[in-house]
């Protein structure tokens, strides 16, 4: 084990994955001279060259849509969005190109690319900087979709992600890059796609969450502690594809659930979960379940605004408890 | 092939005190907007590392006389839109420092209510389209309004800034070529500050910027943007001929970013060297230049024009003090302004309640 940051985690996937692979490059806005607008590729640059280290025009469609022809050609292309708001300009590429390749050849055309960045917001970047974008993603089969919260899972993750043959949305948090935590120093540390991860074991009600706001339902689940209440907090880590068996296990052993999510509601990654628990786990079930995501407006500026827009730790509380019926 | 037009050195040079055919008056409104600027900027600077100004904040020192210059020779009724580095052109536009500076702050009182923050600063009233965040973006909506003002057989004209680098992008070239087609009024401006945050130019396109409007059959000019009076007199010409129905305009306006990309980057680095800006702020500043032109025609002496810098720090600090005393958004505004009405049928879905007040 080794103490790093999230953005160091990173750092050392891509540098990993393109030691290993020849055919991995990295392109996007000012990755390369720069080293990232977020320093993830530091020193990438340095250590492989302006052939495979690319810094790109502000060009989001071109770039990605270069990136999936690189991929239908054979290479294995990590195409970096400065963030993910900015990849909205791409979807067409992702969404009608990368997503469909394999398909509509008859499974002759593999698409294996990575597209990550930043996604959600940071701190009054308003209405255009601050969005989470999960769902544009998750929405279309033939992408997967990618979330991690930590160091170690960002690690293992993006390695896995550059391995899969297929189109993978990789979405990590900018207010993540700092933090720190343990990630196993093994090369070959790779965390499947698929399969969630339980980060706090608890027994009366279930925290589902995905990417960032993992810490704020680790926060959430402290305040509960105090007030005797153990919950388990449950993070997707990959929403597609997606650890149903993990998430139906902790609504059946609590028999209570919250969603909670950065992003807005109306069809949302939580109303697909909700969906999917009353289906498949609805005897089990002793409440409705609640979500808890942004409020349904774009991110304002002002600062009480935008503290009042986003989830909170007291908003998952106040859920839970409805939830516990307290 | 449309022409690319440079100004000469005839007109550089001509006499009338060296002020190239713009009055004296106007070359001082000129003299006290770009002072406004630059110190308007320096406390927003200073607001932003109190902590009174959050989020993103791009400022436009250095390229005071880009905005003075195009946005002052236009009508009240012409329409501006802009990128994200707008703080300028917005009081340019004439809306109040205060409203301006209290918009970057996030509170009620400000030109958006707020709710926009310092990338998007919006004025319909005074025909201030936008702070826009997505690089390029901005510039289709530009065509958009060119096609209202064409619609209603209206006298007026689109101004649309953007950074260099926006030129890469695919809504760029779509929208210049519409207006091309539909003969819009509208002037594209590339406020060219040589550099895309920490990518020079050179490093993105084989072309120059200049060139590219020419596939369009857009007029194209190279203006000096440091010098606010090249800039204004090639603004009002333009202007005049688009306003004729003479169709759109493309101007590569050659300027400088004095400071980082946005307060929280370097202002040198990798990507530009320390001797580089200290050659330019010390050669280039678009405010002294305008300064030693007044000074040695006799329009200007030292002490008005202390007077007049004095006048721009007191207008900022006013801009200042109204932002910091104005109250923050009321919670019921967060509801506000979605939709324009709340009819039949559930608009909001994230199961919360609604602050007081609210719509
Ligand atoms: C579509 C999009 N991609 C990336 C960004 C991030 N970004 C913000 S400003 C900028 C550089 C723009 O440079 P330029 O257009 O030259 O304007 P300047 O900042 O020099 O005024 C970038 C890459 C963005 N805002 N929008
Ligand atoms: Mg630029």
């Amino acid at each position: 084990m080794a103490e790093m940051t999230y953005r160091e985690a990173l750092n050392q996937a891509l540098r990993e994955e393109m030691e290993r692979d020849p055919d991995v490059f990295l392109m996007g806005e000012e990755v390369a001279e720069y080293d990232g607008a977020y320093k993830v590729s530091k020193g990438l640059l340095d250590a492989f060259g302006d052939r495979r280290v690319v810094d790109s025009p502000i060009a989001e469609l071109g770039f990605a849509g270069l990136g999936v022809g690189a991929a239908m050609a054979g290479l294995k292309p990590v195409i970096e969005f400065m963030t993910f708001n900015f990849s909205i300009l791409a979807l067409d590429q992702v969404i009608n190109h990368a997503a469909k390749i394999r398909y509509m050849s008859g499974g002759q055309i593999p698409c294996p690319i990575v597209f990550r960045g930043p996604n959600g917001a940071a701190l009054q970047l308003s209405a255009q900087h601050s969005q989470a974008c999960e769902t544009y993603y998750v929405h279309a089969p033939g992408v997967k979709v990618v979330t991690p919260a930590t160091p170690a899972d960002a690690k293992g993750l993006l390695k896995a992600a550059i391995r899969d043959p297929d189109p993978v949305a990789f979405m990590e948090g900018e207010l993540l890059y700092n933090m720190k935590g343990d990630v196993p120093d093994d090369d070959d540390f790779v965390i499947p796609l698929g399969v969630a991860d339980v980060k706090q074991e608890g027994d009366d009600v279930t925290i589902l969450t995905h990417g960032k706001t993992v810490h704020v339902a680790l926060q959430a689940a402290r305040k509960l502690e105090k007030d005797g209440v153990s919950a388990e907090v449950v993070d997707l880590r990959t929403i597609r594809p997606l650890d149903v068996e993990t998430i139906l296990a902790s609504v059946r052993k609590t028999n209570r659930a919250v969603y909670l999510e950065e992003g807005w509601s109306f069809a949302g990654v939580g109303a697909q979960i909700v969906s999917l628990v009353q289906e498949e786990a609805f005897d089990w079930l002793d409440a409705p379940v609640v979500r808890v995501t942004q409020a349904d407006v774009p991110m304002p500026y002002a600062k009480n605004l935008e503290q009042l827009a986003k989830p909170s730790a007291e908003r998952v509380v106040a859920a839970c408890n409805r939830v516990l019926y307290r | 092939m449309a022409e690319t037009k440079t100004v000469d050195d005839e007109t550089r040079t001509d006499g009338a005190g060296g002020l190239r055919g713009v009055d004296p008056d106007t070359a001082l409104r000129l003299m006290r907007e770009m002072l406004l600027y630059r110190r308007f900027e320096e406390k927003a600077e200073e607001a932003y590392a109190i902590g009174k100004i959050g989020g993103f904040c791009h400022l436009h020192i250095g390229q005071e006389a880009a905005a003075a210059g195009s946005i002052l020779a236009l009508d009240e009724g012409d329409y501006v839109i802009s990128a994200y580095r707008e703080h300028t052109q917005a009081l340019a536009k004439g809306i109040d420092a205060g409203a301006v500076m209290a918009e970057l702050f996030g509170r009620a009182t400000g030109c958006s209510k707020g709710k926009g923050g310092s990338m998007h600063l919006f004025d319909y009233e005074r025909r201030f389209m936008g702070g826009h965040g997505i690089v390029g973006a901005q510039v289709p909506l530009a065509s958009g309004m060119g096609w209202k003002i064409r619609y209603r057989d209206e006298d007026h004209v689109v101004v649309c800034f953007m950074g260099d680098a926006a030129v890469n992008q695919g809504a760029f070239h779509e929208a210049l070529n519409m207006s091309a087609v539909w003969n819009l009024p509208v002037i594209y401006v590339v406020e060219n500050n040589e550099y895309g945050m920490g990518t020079a130019f050179s490093r993105v396109s084989r072309t120059e910027i200049h060139e590219k409007a020419c596939s369009y059959g857009i007029p194209t000019s190279i203006v000096d943007g440091q010098d606010v009076l090249e800039t204004f007199v090639a603004f009002r010409d333009l202007a005049a001929g688009v306003r004729g129905g003479g169709g759109p305009r493309f101007v590569d306006l050659r300027t400088y970013r004095f400071k980082g990309h946005s307060m929280s980057d370097p202002v040198s680095g990798t990507y530009r060297s320390k001797e580089e800006v200290e050659g330019k702020v010390k050669n280039a500043d678009p405010i002294a230049t305008l300064r030693d032109v007044l000074l040695e025609g006799g329009h200007l002496d030292q002490e008005s024009l202390e007077a007049m810098d004095s006048e721009a720090r007191t207008t900022a600090q006013e801009a200042f003090d109204f932002a910091d005393e104005s109250p923050f958004p009321d919670p019921s505004e967060l509801y506000a302004d979605v939709y324009a009405e709340l009819g039949d049928g559930r608009m909001f879905f994230d199961g919360r309640e609604r602050p007081e007040g609210s719509v």
